[in-house]
C-alpha cells in the first residue's frame, strides 16, 4: 500500500473524473485538474469565488464549478482551456447546480425552491421547471441518463415528474400517496422508481417508468418510519433502512419482504466475525520494538490500531438517543450494496462506531466491525467487495470478505486526519479527503500483483 | 366436696379414698396431658363423687348389719320376725320365717336358712350388676371425657377458623377496595389518554391546517417573487459562452412535435417491454430449472421403487399392480421430457399430478416397508441361513488371520533388513553423500582454479607476445638508429645529397620529420606504447597483478549481485532505487519518502509485516 505526497483541497471538492483519467480539486478560488496517474498539474482554472460545489460532466469535457453566494455558475472545458461559460442566476439565487446527463445542459435550483432552471450550452437555451420539492433528495437520474424524476409539490400535494432527458420533454406527471414525500430514486435498470414518505409514516412506493403504482409497502405505523432507501446495482433487492434499527429488503418481483436484518445490542451467534479495533500497544518484543522503531519515527504519535477477533457474545456500544431532540440519532441512516450486490453494508445510527456486513447471498450478518471512534464515511470499491471506512482519524480501514485490515495515514506533520473517502472508479486508488488536504491511497501495488 | 365425703363415709372409707383421689389424680394427669385449661376440671371432678355415692351405699349396707344385730334381741324375737318377714315379703321371698313352735326363742331353721341364701344370692347378683354398672360408668365417664375434651378442642378450632375466615374477609374486603380504586384510576388514565389523543388529534389536525396554510403561502410568495422577478427582467441572469459546442452525440437538436413525443412514448413502452422481458425470461430460466430438478427428482423416485418391487412381485397381486403402474409412469415420464419444453398448463398439472403418484406410491413403499421390518423383528426370522452366516464368518476370520501372519512376517523381514544394513551401509551413504558434497566443492574450486589458470597463461602468453613485439621493436628502432647514424654520418660526408633522397624514399614517416620533431615524436610512440600496455594491462589483469585476482564472491558482492550477511537491507536498498527511479520517471510528483511505514495490522499478515516494509 501507497500513499501519494498530500495536497491541498478546500470544501471536500475533490472528485476522479468519469473516465477515471484526471482529478479535479478545488483550492479556494482555483480549480486544478490532475493527470491521476502522474498527479501531475495538466491545467488551472480560477473562478471568481471560492467553489462551493464542484463536478464533471458525463463525458469529462467539461467541469462546473458552482459558486452559490454569488449565485454564479462557470464552466471550464479540459480540452480547450481558452473556452469558458458563464452562468449567471441573478438575484433568484442558487442553492444547487447539477449537470445532465448528457453534460450539455446544466440544472440550476434557485433559492426557496423557486424553480429549476435548465440552461443548455449547445443553444443558450433556457427552460424553467417550476414548483420544484425542497426535499434531501428530490431529483434523480436513471442510469442510463434518458429520464429524469423530479419531485413536485403543488397545492400541498406531492407529484412525481417524469422527464426526457433528451429534450426536457415531461413524459409523465402523476400524484404520489405520500404525505411529505422527502426522496425518489430510480433502479438501476432505470424501470421502476421508488419513491419514500418522510420519517413521519413509514411508506415507501414503487411506481414503474409509465408511473403505475406497483407496490406500497409500510412497516409499521405511528413511530418514525424511513430513514435510508438503497437499490442493489443488480436492481434485485430494495433495502430500506429505518428508524427502529431495522433493514427491510424488498424483492424485484412480487416487491414483498424478503429479509429483515435487525442490528442488535449483543451480538449472540457465532457465524458472525466481529472485528474490534484496538489500540495498538508501543510494548511490543523487544526485538519487534527496534525493528519498528526506524519505521514508525514518524508515525509515534499517531495512535496505531490493530483488529481483533471477538468471540461471542459481544456488547455492542449502545447510545441511547435523547428523545427530546428532533431527529434523533437512532436507526439506520446509510446503506451501501457492493458492487457484486453480494454484500451490504450498514450504519445503525445509535450504534455509529460499529459497521454492519450482510451477505445478500445467505441473508445474514456476515461481519461486524467495532470502531473506536464514529464512523464518518464508508465505501465500497467499484470493482471488487471491499470495503473502506474512516471515523476522521489518521487511520484508514479496509474490509474484505477474507479479512480486515487496518492503516495509518503517513503524512510528514503526523496528522492527516481523514474525513472521507472515496474511490477511483476503477477501484485502486483511494482518494482520501482530509479537513483541507487530500492524499491517493494505492492499495495494489506492484508487489502484490505479483 | 371433702366435707360430704366425711359425712358420708367414716374412718374406715378412707383408704377407698385414697384409691379413688388416686384415680381421680391420673384422671387429672390424663387431663393435663390433653393440655386443656383448668377451668375444664370442674366438669372432670363430677365423675369421682358418684362414685364415692355407690361406694357409700356399699358401707351404709355394712352398717345397717351391724345394726341388726342390735336389732334384734331375745324380746323382740316375733316383732323382728314378722318384720322380717315383712321384707322378705317385699322383696318378693316366699319362705316366711316362723317362731318354732317348741321354744319360746327358737326360730325353725329350714326357712330362715332358705332365706339367708335367698338373700345372699340376691345380694351376690346385685354386686355383680354393681360392678357391671361401675364399669359401665367407668366407661361411660371416659368417654365423656375424651368427647368433652375433643369437643373443646374442636371449639377452640372452630374459633381459630372463625378467626381465620373473619382475616380473609378483612383481606378480600381490603382487595375489593384496592380494585375499586385502581378501576376508577384506570377509568380516569383512559379518559385522559382519550382525552389526549383526541388533543393529538386535533392538534395534527391543526398543524396539518396550519401548515398547507402555510405552504400555500409561501407558494403564493414564490409565485410572487418570481413573478416580480420575471417582471424586473433581471439584466443580470444570463448565459454568457464563448462559443456554443455541439451535443454529446454530434446531433442536432430535433424540434418538438407530436412525432417526437410519440417517439418518447414508444422508447419508454419500449424499455418497460425490455425490462418485462428481461425479467420473464430470468423467470422462465429458474421455472425451467426447478422443472428440471422435479423431473430429476420423480425419476429417482421411480428408480427407488420400481427395483425393489421386481423381487416381491411374486408375492402378492398388489405388488406386481403396482408395479405395472410404475411401468407406465415411466412411460410417461419418458413422455414428460418433451412435456418439459412446452409451458402449459395441462403439461404442468400432468407433471404435478405423476409426481404426486409417485410421492404417495414412495410412501406406501416405504410404510410397507415398514411394517415388513417390524413383522421380522417380531418373527425374529433370519433371512440369510444361519449355517452359511457362520460359515461366511468362519471364512473370514480365517482371512483375516492370514492376512495378519503375512504383514506380521513382512513387517519383520523389513526390520531385518533394516537391521543388518543399517550400521555399515548407511554410514557408508551417509560418508558418501558428505565426500559426494566435498568433491563438488573441491570440483567447483578446482574449475575456477583451472580457470584462473587459463586466464593466467593466456596473460602471459599476451605478456611474452608483448615482450617480443618490444624486442623486435627495439630491434627495428635500432637499426633505424644505426641507419640514421649511419645516414647523419654519410651526410657530414661528401656524398650526403644522393644519400638522402634515398633515404628519404626508402624510410618511413618518421624520417621525413624535423630532427628534434622526429626524436620528440619517437620517444612519444615509444611512451604512446607503453600507455597502450598499462591499459591493456589493467584490462585484463597483468600477470603481476593475477595473483591478487579477488575471488568471484568479492566481486559479486562489489556489484550487489549477491546479498549481504544483511539480505533484506540490501535487497531494501535496491528495491528503493527502483522505486526511486520509477518515480523520477513519473517527474517526482508522487515521490513520496519512505514509501510505505510497515503499519499494517493485519492479523493474518502480521507475519508478512517485515517483508512488506
Amino acid at each position: 500500500m501507497n500513499f501519494s505526497e498530500v495536497f491541498k483541497q478546500s470544501n471536500q471538492l475533490c472528485k476522479v473524473s468519469p473516465d477515471g483519467k484526471y482529478l479535479a480539486t478545488c483550492v479556494q478560488y482555483r480549480l486544478v485538474v490532475r493527470d491521476v496517474i502522474t498527479l501531475q498539474i495538466l491545467n488551472l482554472y480560477t473562478c471568481l469565488d471560492q467553489i462551493s460545489h464542484m463536478e464533471w460532466s458525463s463525458d469529462s469535457q467539461f467541469i462546473l464549478c458552482a459558486m452559490y453566494k454569488r449565485g454564479l455558475v462557470q464552466v471550464w472545458s479540459l480540452e480547450q482551456p481558452d473556452w469558458h461559460c458563464k452562468i449567471d442566476e441573478g438575484s433568484i439565487g442558487l442553492v444547487a447546480s447539477r449537470w445532465s446527463p448528457d453534460g450539455r445542459h446544466i440544472l440550476n435550483t434557485t433559492e426557496f425552491h423557486l424553480r429549476i432552471t435548465v440552461w443548455s450550452l449547445c443553444t443558450k437555451a433556457v427552460s424553467y421547471i417550476k414548483n420544484p420539492k425542497a426535499c434531501h433528495k428530490g431529483i434523480d437520474f436513471s442510469r442510463d441518463g434518458c429520464y429524469m424524476a423530479l419531485a413536485e409539490r403543488r397545492d400541498c400535494k406531492d407529484y412525481v415528474c417524469v422527464f426526457v432527458c433528451d429534450d426536457w420533454h415531461l413524459l409523465r406527471h402523476f400524484e404520489t400517496e405520500t404525505q411529505d414525500l422527502v426522496g425518489l430514486e430510480w433502479s438501476p435498470n432505470g424501470c421502476v422508481l421508488a419513491v419514500w414518505d418522510s420519517c413521519l409514516e413509514y411508506k415507501v412506493l414503487l411506481y414503474s417508468l409509465d408511473g403505475r403504482l406497483l407496490f406500497t409497502y409500510s412497516a409499521y405505523e405511528w413511530s418514525l418510519g424511513v430513514k435510508s432507501v438503497a437499490w442493489s446495482p443488480s436492481s434485485q433487492f430494495l433495502a430500506i433502512g429505518s428508524y427502529d434499527e431495522k433493514v427491510r429488503i424488498l424483492n424485484h418481483i412480487t416487491w414483498k419482504k424478503i429479509a429483515q436484518f435487525e442490528h442488535p445490542a449483543v451480538i449472540t451467534t457465532t457465524k458472525v466475525v466481529v472485528y474490534k479495533e484496538m489500540e495498538k500497544r508501543s510494548a511490543a518484543g523487544n526485538e519487534e520494538l527496534s525493528l519498528h522503531n526506524l519505521t514508525m519515527d514518524s508515525t509515534l504519535f499517531g495512535n496505531q490500531s490493530k483488529y481483533e477477533i471477538l468471540p461471542s457474545p459481544v456488547q455492542m456500544p449502545v447510545v441511547r438517543p435523547d428523545p427530546d431532540r428532533p431527529n434523533p440519532k437512532i436507526g439506520v441512516s446509510t446503506l451501501a450494496f457492493s458492487s457484486d450486490s453480494r454484500y451490504l453494508a450498514t450504519k445503525n445510527d445509535n450504534i455509529a462506531s460499529v459497521i454492519w456486513v450482510w451477505n445478500m447471498e445467505k441473508m445474514s450478518l456476515e461481519a461486524v466491525l467495532e470502531q473506536m471512534s464514529a464512523v464518518r464515511c464508508f465505501q465500497w470499491d467499484p470493482r471488487c467487495p471491499r470495503l473502506a471506512i474512516c471515523t476522521g482519524n489518521t487511520n484508514i480501514y479496509l474490509w474484505t470478505p477474507t479479512g480486515c485490515v487496518s492503516v495509518q495515514v503517513p503524512s510528514d506533520d503526523g496528522g492527516f486526519q481523514v474525513h472521507s473517502l472515496m474511490w477511483h472508479c476503477h477501484g485502486d486508488p483511494l482518494i482520501l479527503l482530509g479537513k483541507d488536504q487530500l492524499c491517493l491511497c494505492y492499495i495494489n501495488t506492484g508487489n502484490e500483483d505479483k | 366436696m371433702g366435707e360430704w365425703w366425711t359425712t358420708a363415709t367414716g374412718d374406715a372409707s378412707m383408704d377407698q379414698q385414697s384409691t379413688s383421689y388416686s384415680r381421680f389424680n391420673a384422671i387429672l394427669g390424663f387431663v393435663s396431658s390433653g393440655a386443656y385449661e383448668i377451668s375444664s376440671i370442674s366438669h372432670v371432678t363430677m365423675s369421682p363423687s358418684r362414685q364415692n355415692n355407690l361406694e357409700s351405699l356399699q358401707l351404709s349396707f355394712k352398717n345397717s348389719y351391724n345394726l341388726l344385730t342390735v336389732f334384734c334381741t331375745d324380746d323382740n324375737i316375733p316383732q323382728c320376725i314378722s318384720y322380717i318377714n315383712q321384707e322378705l315379703s317385699s322383696l318378693g321371698l316366699s319362705s316366711f320365717m316362723e317362731l318354732r313352735s317348741a321354744g319360746a326363742a327358737g326360730l325353725s331353721a329350714v326357712p330362715a336358712l332358705n332365706a339367708a341364701f335367698e338373700l345372699l344370692q340376691i345380694h351376690r347378683r346385685t354386686m355383680a350388676t354393681l360392678e357391671e354398672l361401675e364399669k359401665e360408668h367407668y366407661k361411660r365417664s371416659s368417654t365423656l371425657d375424651h368427647m368433652q375434651m375433643s369437643n373443646s378442642r374442636l371449639r377452640d378450632q372452630l374459633e381459630l377458623s372463625i378467626r381465620e375466615k373473619s382475616g380473609l374477609h378483612e383481606t378480600e374486603r381490603q382487595l375489593q377496595l384496592k380494585i375499586k380504586t385502581l378501576q376508577s384510576c384506570l377509568k380516569t388514565e383512559k379518559d385522559e389518554v382519550q382525552k389526549l389523543h383526541s388533543i393529538v388529534a386535533s392538534r395534527a389536525s391543526q398543524y396539518n391546517h396550519d401548515a398547507k396554510r402555510k405552504e400555500r403561502e409561501s407558494a403564493k410568495l414564490k409565485e410572487r417573487l418570481s413573478q416580480l422577478l420575471v417582471d424586473r427582467r433581471d439584466r443580470k441572469l444570463a448565459i454568457d459562452v464563448l462559443n456554443c459546442i455541439g451535443r454529446a452525440d454530434g446531433k442536432r437538436s430535433h424540434w418538438k412535435t407530436a412525432k417526437v413525443t410519440a417517439s418518447h412514448e414508444g422508447q419508454m413502452f419500449k424499455s418497460m417491454l425490455r425490462d418485462y422481458e428481461a425479467s420473464q425470461r430470468s423467470l422462465m430460466l429458474e421455472n425451467g430449472e426447478l422443472k428440471k430438478v422435479l423431473q430429476q427428482m420423480k425419476k429417482e423416485m421411480v428408480h427407488i421403487v420400481s427395483p425393489r418391487q421386481a423381487p416381491c412381485r411374486g408375492a402378492g397381486t398388489d405388488d406386481s399392480k403396482e408395479a405395472l403402474d410404475s411401468d407406465g409412469e415411466e412411460k410417461t415420464g419418458d413422455s414428460s421430457k418433451e412435456i418439459l419444453d412446452r409451458s402449459c398448463d395441462p403439461a404442468r398439472e400432468e407433471l404435478t399430478n405423476s409426481i404426486r403418484q409417485q410421492w404417495r406410491k414412495v410412501r406406501s413403499h416405504m410404510e410397507k416397508l415398514d411394517h415388513q421390518v417390524k413383522n421380522q423383528v417380531e418373527s425374529n426370522k433370519e433371512v440369510i441361513p444361519r449355517e452359511t452366516h457362520e460359515d461366511e464368518m468362519e471364512r473370514m476370520r480365517r482371512e483375516v488371520q492370514q492376512c495378519k501372519e503375512f504383514i506380521h512376517t513382512q513387517q519383520q523381514l523389513l526390520q531385518q533388513q533394516l537391521n543388518g544394513s543399517f550400521d555399515d551401509e548407511t554410514a557408508e551413504l551417509l560418508s558418501d553423500c558428505y565426500t559426494l558434497e566435498e568433491k563438488e566443492r573441491l570440483k567447483e574450486e578446482w574449475r575456477l582454479f583451472e580457470e584462473q589458470k587459463r586466464n593466467f597463461e593466456r596473460e602471459r602468453n599476451y605478456f611474452t607476445e608483448a615482450a617480443i613485439r618490444l624486442g623486435r621493436e627495439k630491434k627495428a628502432f635500432e637499426e633505424d638508429r644505426a641507419s640514421w647514424l649511419k645516414s647523419q654520418f654519410l651526410n657530414m660526408t661528401p656524398f650526403a645529397n644522393r644519400s638522402r633522397c634515398s633515404s628519404t624514399d626508402g624510410y618511413s614517416a618518421l624520417s621525413i620529420r624535423s630532427e628534434p620533431e622526429t626524436r620528440a615524436s619517437s620517444a612519444k610512440s615509444q611512451l604512446s606504447k607503453s600507455l597502450n600496455y598499462t591499459s591493456f594491462s589493467t584490462a585484463k589483469p597483468a600477470p603481476a597483478q593475477s595473483t591478487m585476482v579477488p575471488s568471484t564472491a568479492e566481486l559479486n558482492r562489489a556489484f550487489y549481485l549477491i546479498p549481504d550477511s544483511s539480505s533484506s537491507g540490501c535487497l531494501n536498498r535496491v528495491r528503493r532505487q527502483e522505486a526511486s527511479s520509477t518515480l523520477e520517471d513519473d517527474k517526482g510528483v508522487m515521490a513520496k519518502n519512505g514509501v510505505y511505514n510497515g503499519d499494517l495490522s493485519i492479523f493474518s499478515l502480521e507475519t508478512d509485516q517485515s517483508s512488506l516494509t
